[in-house]
């Protein structure tokens, strides 16, 4: 990775470097944001306790709704701080019911690949997913009870089964944009750049100033603008 | 000013549905607010707390939630509007407070929101509470998502400063825990203070007073089913001959599902926000306008049995289905209820293709923490008293000690549960019985178990895991409480000090991260216990969580193996810390490494192994 200048690094360049996918005229994006709410988009959000998953759930949900589409989210609470599965949902468009059932996420946003593969149940061979590849590897495993699955296994699993996976070292990212606690933005920023929800950069940016503290903002942009600049093709 | 205060008239927010329990309650001007955490109800009492000052209103963290009720209620006949929250089963520990409280009523609104949890996300069991408003004849309100919760917080006042009755407002975790957009009204200025007038004949439940009320409370009922005939929360959707009836969040299942099977143009839906007292009316007046009714809600055939009931009282021939179709234990979604109804409707409808997860994948189930004081504790105690104890455990974080290599925990059922069940144990068994519990619970409901064993002579030891805060839901204040963000501070309320109120005689303290002196002092126990009686080890280290955020202490050391693994490595792996990493030497023999990310430096393990080392961490 090149090194870039905190802060604003695809800030007005996006246009103009990658007409193709962003230099789409009002029109289209009002017949995305119609699409998106008539169709609907599910994304199931999965890591462990700790990485950040609630704040990356947030931040779609408050994108969306900075895009006037309409947007609900389900949080399981209780446990994120003692090392146990962090399983959260987000819907937009004209979805009713807040939570994602088997074989009904559009996207999966992973924060670790072992949990990425045991939410296989929750995609269908549409589905596309962001995985962040750096391993945490469950006590369980330590202690002898089972092993953890090959890396490269798991990354050929999802991707026989699912239309499109994003793998990406999200901590190694997150430790060139500054901590290696950012990853969860880096991962934020590669769903933005797949183009799956109808959520222009400037409003990911937006919201992401809102939902961080000003002492936190830089270092989680240049995060999610890591991502965002991997997962472009 | 807090986030939760900010914004007027009609601004959007984005909430969580607890914290539009909150902002519904500020804006109906409540003024005291009482609860013990539980989840997923804890966030409503976190958040007021954290609201500070500013808001002019009395927040207590009760010490359990029948205290929280009691509390709240008398605010509110003093004409101070209140709220109580707790999860579904803290309303098992308030029921006796609450089931008379419903005789008694109430001056200004009081709303008491009990959060169901519909596959046991956090609890232990998933009772469905809706029959605790039928049973107490207390009106209730379901809401669906973080508006209606609001909503009907609001509507909760309204209808209960109106009757004169406590309204029960019945979430789910998927209410609770769902955030969504809310739009906001004006929160007023108010105060904490009330007034009270002398009315024993009305307010002290004696039998003669008591058969008056109970007469009254049929007649508030009376009253309040008309108010649920036209509840603006009871609505219908939708035009066709094939009816569906729900309430709560089932409800966005339904209406997903109805549009997913494409039979918008067949189905009416009715959705039930006030479902006690039943709509019995609105509801036959539904089934006057369907062919058949399927009834979709979560857990128990609430709903669905007051239906029933509806179309026996008025004639109704058509089908009437519920947990035939829909699944009665855990949550539903909108892939179940769509099988519900195509099912029942003969709708033609393709199962989604399930891609099966990988089998033997290794669980992640949550686990005590690195350097948590209990897993030191639960070390030591089975040290000493290994195989043979039996051993009651409590609810907390230490709950975890189930899980292997401790495996510590030999019996449940509620809050407080551990040492009265002790005492039974003792007296059936041969075998030493130690128990465990935390000191948020001790408080909470250990108490009365402690002196009932102390009363009959029971023969037990009492592991009182004292971490100095309630670490399970969040980290939230009790009466023992000895760290603030100034520093150390007197507990309100001396464990010790009550432990030895309680009758026990023999109690010690140690700090469970001093392995040998831990084991000494329960070695003494193990000793003494062969002349019966209750024996109290109050095991006092603070939560490190707990520690850190209360006094921004920072981590000095880390821990690291060095040289090869010999015999202590059978010790290593009853600790079993997740910072350990486990390998294979060359020889075959497992050995230990330390994740120094995961170490959180409290050198239990370097106790149990000279090749164990601190290293400094620079700063």
């Amino acid at each position: 990775m090149r090194a870039r200048a905190p802060g604003k690094i695809f800030n007005g360049r996006i246009r103009g470097s990658a007409p193709k996918r962003h230099g789409k005229t009002e029109e289209t994006v009002e017949r995305r944001h119609e699409e998106a709410r008539r169709r609907g988009v599910r994304l199931f959000f999965t890591g462990v306790g700790g990485q950040g998953t609630l704040v990356a759930t947030r931040l779609v949900g408050e994108a969306a709704l900075a895009e006037g589409l309409s947007a609900s989210m389900s949080e399981i609470h209780g446990m994120a701080q003692r090392g146990g599965v962090v399983e959260s949902s987000v819907v937009v468009g004209d979805i009713r019911a807040p939570i994602v059932a088997e074989a009904q996420a559009d996207v999966l946003v992973a924060f670790e690949p072992l949990e990425a593969l045991r939410a296989l149940n929750r995609c269908h061979a549409q589905t596309k997913a962001v995985v962040s590849t750096s391993p945490i590897v469950p006590f369980t495993v330590a202690a002898g009870q089972g092993t953890y699955p090959n890396l490269d296994d798991v990354l050929r699993e999802l991707k026989d089964k699912l239309a499109a996976v994003v793998a990406l070292d999200a901590e190694a990212l997150a430790r060139e944009a500054g901590s290696v606690r950012a990853a969860n933005m880096v991962v934020m920023g590669a769903v933005a750049a797949m183009d799956v929800l109808p959520i222009a950069k400037a409003t990911w940016d937006a919201c992401l100033r809102k939902l961080f503290p000003p002492k936190l903002y830089d270092l989680n942009q240049r995060a999610f603008d890591a991502g965002f600049a991997h997962a472009r093709p | 000013m807090h986030e939760l205060l900010t914004g007027t008239q009609g601004d959007k927010k984005f909430l969580l549905g607890n914290e539009a329990i909150i902002r519904g309650a500020l804006e109906s001007g409540v003024r005291f607010v009482a609860a013990y955490p539980g989840t997923p109800s804890s966030e409503i009492i976190d958040g007021f707390a954290a609201l500070g000052p500013d808001i002019g209103a009395e927040v207590e963290y009760s010490v359990n939630e029948k205290v929280s009720v009691e509390s709240a209620c008398a605010a509110a006949q003093c004409g101070v509007r209140s709220l109580c929250s707790m999860k579904h089963v803290g309303l098992n520990v308030a029921s006796d407070a609450f089931m008379t409280l419903a005789y008694v009523g109430v001056k200004a609104g009081m709303v008491i929101v009990c959060a169901d949890d519909p596959s046991l996300h956090s609890s232990q069991n998933e009772q469905d509470n809706r029959y605790y408003a039928k049973m107490a004849g207390v009106p209730m309100l379901e809401p669906a998502m973080p508006q209606e919760a609001k909503d009907m917080i609001a509507a909760g006042y309204i209808l209960s400063e109106k009757h004169g009755m406590p309204v029960l407002v019945r979430t789910t975790t998927r209410v609770n825990h769902c955030r969504g957009p809310v739009c906001l009204g004006e929160i007023p200025e108010g105060t904490v203070k009330g007034t009270f007038s002398r009315d024993p004949f009305n307010l002290v439940v004696v039998p003669m007073v008591g058969r008056k009320l109970h007469l009254k409370l049929l007649e508030k009922l009376s009253a309040l089913r008309e108010e649920a005939e036209k509840s603006p929360f009871n609505t219908e959707e939708g035009a066709g001959p094939w009816g569906i009836v729900t309430s709560g969040v089932s409800a966005l299942y339904v209406f997903d599902a109805v549009q997913e099977l494409g039979v918008t143009d067949r189905v009416r839906v009715l959705k039930l926000g006030m479902t006690h007292p039943f709509p019995e009316t609105l509801v036959a007046d539904f089934l006057g306008r369907v062919e058949s009714v399927l009834v979709v809600e979560e857990l128990e055939p609430f709903v669905e049995e007051a239906v029933r009931v509806a179309a026996q009282k008025n004639g109704f021939r058509g089908k009437i289905a519920g947990k035939e179709f829909v699944p009665r234990a855990f949550e539903l979604d909108s892939v179940k209820v769509k099988e519900a109804i195509s099912r029942f409707f003969g709708v033609d409808y393709q199962r989604p293709k399930i891609f099966p997860v990988p089998e033997n994948l290794p669980a992640r189930p949550p686990n005590l923490c690195p350097g948590c004081p209990h897993r030191a504790t639960f070390y030591s105690v089975k040290k000493v008293f290994g195989e043979e104890a039996v051993y009651p455990t409590d609810i907390g974080c230490y709950t975890l000690g189930l899980l292997p290599p401790l495996q510590m925990a030999d019996f449940l059922i509620c809050m407080g549960s551990s040492i009265a069940t002790a005492g039974g144990f003792s007296r059936v068994l041969d075998r030493p019985v130690v128990a465990f519990i935390g000191d948020s619970t001790f408080f909470h409901s250990g108490i009365t178990g402690l002196i009932n064993a102390v009363t009959h002579d029971r023969s037990l030891l009492l592991v009182l895991l004292d971490n100095g805060t309630t670490a399970m839901t969040g980290h939230q204040p009790h009466p023992g409480v000895r760290l603030s963000r100034e520093g150390a501070r007197e507990p309100k309320v001396d464990v010790e000090a009550l432990v030895r109120g309680c009758g026990v005689r023999t109690v010690a303290v140690v700090n469970p991260l001093q392995v040998k002196k831990t084991q000494q002092v329960l070695q003494d126990i193990k000793a003494g216990m062969k002349n019966g009686g209750v024996w109290v080890l109050i095991s006092r280290s603070p939560c490190p969580l707990f520690e850190r955020r209360m006094l921004g202490t920072t981590q000095k050391v880390v821990f690291s193996v060095s040289g090869d693994c010999g015999p202590c490595r059978d010790d290593l792996a009853q600790l079993g810390c997740p910072a350990f990493v486990w390998s294979k030497d060359e020889a075959g023999s497992s050995c230990v490494r330390i994740n120094e990310v995961l170490c959180s430096g409290c050198s239990v393990c370097a106790q149990l192994c000279d090749g164990i080392k601190p290293k400094k961490l620079s700063a």
